[in-house]
């Protein structure tokens, strides 16, 4: 494969990778609370990470002939990792209280954990006894 | 109530082989590449502090049962005795040297004493990173 096509390939995925990376930026800012922005910050962040990770593969593999094997660890980390971190994230939320956005129809969790204030409580008390 | 933590205790036995991979490559690439004793004891120390951030004390402490303080002073005296390794050979202390030495299957590798060194190192980092780690967790 020469040169021009190689550099082609390569920052089509590095630019879908920052594009990627500024969308989960965006939802970030834009949607409205822990848990929308959450589904924001781990779906595309680990997607734009993972494209941008690739396309440093393919650079280093097709044009010098390094295939690093530590970028291939990196993807299957981040792709192992990131929805768990986000995931971790939203239960610790939910477990302590935090609100949905107003706009939410639906809470399939209520009825198991306990309305919201509930959980609020609960988590007040296991502070208390914590400390 | 029963606390589900079923994703975290699954995915850290697997994450838990890659990080100690890495902290294992890191070790090694040491002497001609970007890595060495220190990065990957602190490696391995944050494998071990994932399995005891998301399993108990308890039951890490049961399927791993070293005492991270001894392993401090394993690490130091490895360092010292390939000091004093040398002095015994008629060197300076600390002089390290390296051979090239062929192997049935890897083929020609080079073996270095610093390497013995490192491993010093490496324990000591472990260790010392897991005493802070366990005697601030823990309630005494």
């Amino acid at each position: 494969m020469n040169e021009s096509t190689i550099e082609v390939i390569v920052s089509i995925l590095v630019l879908i990778g920052v594009a990627l990376a500024l969308i989960s930026a965006f939802g970030l800012i834009r949607l409205p609370d822990v848990y929308t922005r959450s589904h924001a910050a781990t779906k595309s962040a680990t997607l734009g990470v993972l494209v941008t990770i690739i396309g440093a593969f393919l650079f280093f593999g097709l044009s010098e002939g390094v295939y690093s094997v530590r970028l291939i660890l990196g993807i299957v980390f981040v792709f192992l990792t990131a929805p768990v971190a986000g995931h971790l994230i939203c239960r610790a939320a939910y477990r302590s209280g935090v609100s949905l956005a107003e706009e939410s129809v639906q809470d399939d969790l209520e009825p198991i954990l306990g309305s919201e204030e509930e959980r609020r409580a609960k988590n007040k008390e296991r502070h208390h006894r914590s400390s | 109530m029963k606390v589900n933590d079923v994703i975290l205790q699954t995915v850290t036995k697997i994450v838990v082989f890659i990080i100690f991979t890495f902290a294992f490559y890191l070790f090694f690439a040491g002497h001609h590449d970007t890595g060495g004793g220190f990065i990957g004891g602190l490696m391995a120390a944050s494998a071990l502090v994932l399995l005891y951030l998301s399993y108990d004390i308890d039951t890490i402490s049961k399927a791993i049962p070293i005492n991270y303080r001894t392993l401090i002073g394993v690490g130091v005296s490895v360092s010292t005795l390939t000091g004093i390794g040398s002095i015994l050979l008629g060197y300076p202390f600390l002089s390290h040297t390296f051979e090239y030495v062929d192997f049935p299957f890897f083929g020609e590798i080079e073996l270095a004493t610093s390497v013995l060194f490192e491993f010093g190192v490496l324990f000591t980092v472990v260790g010392g990173t897991l005493t802070i780690i366990l005697s601030i967790s823990e309630d005494v």
